[in-house]
C-alpha cells in the first residue's frame, strides 16, 4: 500500500507495531495483576473518598452550619469546587468532538481516558450543588416535575437552572459518547479472555461482533455525537459562567465571561488530561501510544488557552477603569489589593505567567516541566474561582456587611475529598478498560505508525514487507 | 437476526488493504457475500461493499427537532397557561431566556435517541451474545463470509478457490 510518508510529521504511534501487538499492548494492562504502584496509589485514593463519605455525612447530619459560609459569603470553598471540576471536565470531549470534526489524529493516544476523565469530573462537579442545598433529599426539587403544589414550576428563567439542564445533558451525553466508543474495545477484551471474565465482557459489550454495516453506523453515530458534543462542551460553561455574568453584583456582572470561562476550562482540563496522562504511560507502558509528540501537542493547547485567560484577565482589568463604573472600578481594585490579594497573584503566576514557560519546545516535550505545570495549572485554576466567588462577595455594595471567610475543616476535606472521588475512579477505569482506543489507534496505525510514516519509514519493518 | 442457522463459510485476511481488493474481486465474480467484519472500521469498504449510507444522522436529527419543540413547547405552555409568574419585570413569554434549556434539551433527545437506535437497529444491548466467528476479528484478522446453506459442493469449492486466490491466510466454516 502506498503510505503518505511525510518528513515534517512526527509518527504518532512509535515502535513498529503490528495490529495484534496494539491489542496486546493496550488490552494487557486490564488482564495482569495490578502493579504496586496502582494499588499504592488505590488505598491512598481509597482513604480521601472516605475523608469525602465522612464530610459529606457530617455536613448532612449537623446541616450547612459547619461550613465557614456566611450572610455576606454564601458561596465558598462548594462553588469554587464545582465550578473547578466542570472545568477539569471539558478537556474530553474536546479531544473526542472538536479533534475529531478537525481530523486531528493524535486524539486517538488519549481521547479514551480523557472522554473517562470529563465523566469522573462531572460527577464530582456535580456533588457540590447537591450538598450546598443543605437538605440533600429535596434535591429532585431542581427538575421540572408534575407536583401537588399547584403544580409549582421550578424558574426557567433562572441561570442556576440552565445549569441543571446544561449540566446534566454534559453528563449523559459525554457517557453516551465514552461507552459507545467502548463498546468495540470491550469486545477485543471480551475475544482475548475466558472464563468468567468473558462472561463479565460479554455483558459489557452488548454483543459487539465488528460487522462491516455496524462499523458504518458506528462512525456515524461518532461524528454526529461529535458534533453534538461540539456546541454542547461550548455551552455548558458558557451556561455555568452565567450564574454569575446574570447577577448584578459588580465583578461579575461582564459580557466577557462565557468565552473566558470557556478558555479557562479547557486550560484546566489539558492540565489535568496532562497529569494523568504522564503517570498512567509510565505506569502501563504506554510511550509508544501516548507520545512526546502527544504531550507537546496538549502543551501547545495549555499555551494557547493560558494566554486567552491572561488576555481576558487583562480586558477585566481595563474595562473595569474604562467603564468609570466606581463600583466595578472598586471589585477589580479589591481583587488585586484587597484581603484576599494572595489568591490574585496565585491565579496570575500560575495561569498567566507560567504557561508562557511553554513557548520553548524543550520545555513542552520535558515530561518532568508538563507534569510540573500541570499541577501549577490546576492550582491557577482552582485560584481563579476563588478569586471571582469569593473575593467578590466579600466586599459587597455596604461596607458594614464586609466579611472575610476561611473554610472549616469540613470544607476542606469534602475538596480533598473528591479527589479521592476522582482518583478512584480513574483507577478503577484503568483496570476494566483499555485507556487507549483499541480499534481507533489501529485504524491510524498505516497513516501515523512509524514503520509507514516519520523517522523510521525508510526502513520498512517485517510486518509492511508481509503485505505488500 | 436471522434464527435460523447457518453454515458459513469464512476466510480470514491479516490486511485491510488485501480484504478490500477481495471484496472488490467477489463482487467482480458476482459471490454473493453475505458479511465482512474487521477489527476497525475499514475506509473503502462501504462502497465496496455496496452498503448505503446510514441513515442514522437522520434520526438523530429528528429527535433532536422532538427535543427543541418539547423544549420550547413546554416552557411556554407552563409560562404563558398553566402558572404565569412575572420574574424580574420580564414578559410572561420570555424567549431569550428560554434557549439554553431548549438547545441543552435538543442535544440531549437527539444523542439519546440516536444510541439508543443505533444499538437497537444492530441488535445489541447489554448482554446480548451475537455469535462470532472467529475470536481474532476484534483482534487482527479481516474476515469474508459466505452463507453455504444449500449450496453444492462445487459452488463451495468455487468459494474456497477465491480464498486462495484472493490471499486468505485461512479459510474455516462455522455453523451459527
Amino acid at each position: 500500500m502506498s503510505a503518505v510518508v511525510s518528513p515534517i510529521r512526527e509518527p504518532l504511534i512509535e515502535g513498529g507495531k503490528s495490529y495484534h501487538q496494539i491489542s496486546e499492548d493496550l488490552c494487557s494492562p486490564t488482564e495482569r495483576t495490578p502493579s504496586l504502584a496502582w494499588v499504592a496509589a488505590f488505598m491512598v485514593a481509597v482513604t480521601f473518598l472516605a475523608l469525602y463519605v465522612f464530610c459529606v455525612t457530617w455536613t448532612i447530619w449537623q446541616g450547612i452550619g459547619t461550613w465557614n459560609l456566611n450572610r455576606t459569603i454564601g458561596w465558598g470553598w462548594d462553588i469554587t469546587n464545582f465550578v473547578w471540576w466542570i472545568g477539569i471536565g471539558h478537556a474530553g470531549t474536546l479531544i473526542s468532538a472538536i479533534l475529531l470534526l478537525f481530523r486531528q489524529r493524535w486524539r486517538t493516544g488519549v481521547n479514551r481516558a480523557a472522554e473517562a476523565m470529563t465523566i469522573f469530573a462531572v460527577m464530582c462537579a456535580g456533588q457540590f450543588p447537591l450538598i450546598h442545598m443543605g437538605r440533600l433529599w429535596l434535591g429532585f426539587f431542581i427538575f421540572p416535575y408534575p407536583n401537588t403544589r399547584g403544580p409549582l414550576w421550578v424558574n426557567f428563567n433562572s441561570p442556576l437552572l440552565w445549569d441543571v439542564f446544561a449540566i446534566s445533558t454534559y453528563f449523559t451525553v459525554s457517557l453516551l459518547f465514552w461507552y459507545s466508543g467502548l463498546v468495540p474495545d470491550l469486545a477485543t477484551i471480551r475475544d482475548r479472555s475466558k472464563g468468567m471474565r468473558r462472561k463479565i465482557y460479554s455483558f459489557f459489550a452488548f454483543g459487539w461482533t465488528g460487522r462491516a454495516k455496524h462499523w458504518q453506523r458506528f462512525e456515524s453515530l461518532a461524528l454526529v455525537l461529535a458534533g453534538l458534543s461540539t456546541p454542547l462542551v461550548l455551552s455548558v460553561h458558557t451556561i455555568v459562567s452565567f450564574d454569575f455574568a446574570t447577577s448584578v453584583i459588580p465583578g461579575w456582572h461582564t459580557t466577557i465571561f462565557p468565552p473566558y470561562f470557556v478558555a479557562g476550562a479547557v486550560f484546566s482540563g489539558f492540565a489535568m488530561v496532562q497529569t494523568l496522562m504522564v503517570m498512567t504511560r509510565k505506569v502501563l507502558k504506554l510511550e509508544q501510544y501516548i507520545t512526546l509528540n502527544h504531550i507537546d501537542s496538549m502543551n501547545k493547547i495549555i499555551l494557547v488557552t493560558g494566554t486567552i485567560v491572561g488576555v481576558a484577565y487583562l480586558t477585566e482589568l481595563f474595562i473595569a477603569w474604562y467603564s468609570g463604573y466606581i463600583y466595578e472600578q472598586f471589585a477589580f481594585y479589591n481583587r488585586v489589593m484587597g484581603p484576599y490579594f494572595w489568591s490574585y497573584i496565585g491565579m496570575m503566576g500560575c495561569n498567566v505567567i507560567s504557561p508562557q514557560l511553554f513557548w520553548s519546545k524543550k520545555i513542552r516535550r520535558s515530561l518532568f516541566w508538563t507534569f510540573f505545570m500541570s499541577i501549577f495549572v490546576n492550582i491557577g485554576m482552582w485560584f481563579e474561582r476563588f478569586v471571582i466567588i469569593a473575593t467578590t462577595l466579600a466586599r459587597d455594595y455596604l461596607p458594614s456587611s464586609w466579611s472575610y471567610y476561611v473554610p472549616t475543616w469540613v470544607e476542606i476535606g469534602l475538596f480533598l475529598g473528591t479527589l479521592g472521588l476522582f482518583f478512584t475512579l480513574f483507577l478503577i477505569f484503568v483496570r476494566v478498560a483499555p485507556v487507549v482506543a483499541v480499534a481507533e489507534v489501529k485504524q491510524i496505525l498505516k497513516v501515523a505508525g512509524d514503520q509507514y510514516a516519520g523517522k523510521h519509514s525508510h526502513q520498512p519493518s517485517a510486518h509492511s514487507e508481509t503485505h505488500h | 437476526m436471522d434464527t435460523a442457522q447457518k453454515e458459513v463459510l469464512f476466510g480470514l485476511y491479516d490486511d485491510e488493504e488485501v480484504l478490500l481488493d477481495a471484496v472488490r474481486k467477489a463482487k467482480g465474480d458476482h459471490l454473493e457475500i453475505m458479511d465482512v467484519f474487521t477489527p476497525f472500521p475499514v475506509h473503502g469498504l462501504d462502497p465496496a461493499l455496496g452498503l448505503e449510507e446510514s441513515r442514522l444522522h437522520i434520526a438523530g436529527f429528528i429527535y433532536g427537532a422532538i427535543g427543541t419543540l418539547f423544549a420550547f413547547g413546554f416552557m411556554t405552555w407552563v409560562f404563558t397557561r398553566d402558572w404565569p409568574i412575572i420574574f424580574g419585570g420580564k414578559p410572561y413569554w420570555s424567549v431569550p431566556a428560554f434557549i439554553p434549556i431548549t438547545f441543552e434539551l435538543t442535544v440531549l433527545f437527539s444523542a439519546i435517541g440516536m444510541t439508543v437506535t443505533f444499538f437497537t437497529i444492530c441488535g445489541m444491548w447489554p448482554g446480548v451474545n451475537n455469535p462470532t466467528l472467529d475470536d481474532r476479528i476484534t483482534d487482527d484478522k479481516f474476515c469474508i463470509a459466505f452463507n453455504t446453506n444449500g449450496q453444492s459442493k462445487t459452488e463451495v469449492d468455487r468459494l474456497k478457490s477465491f480464498f486462495k486466490e484472493t490471499g486468505a491466510s485461512e479459510v474455516n466454516t462455522k455453523v451459527i
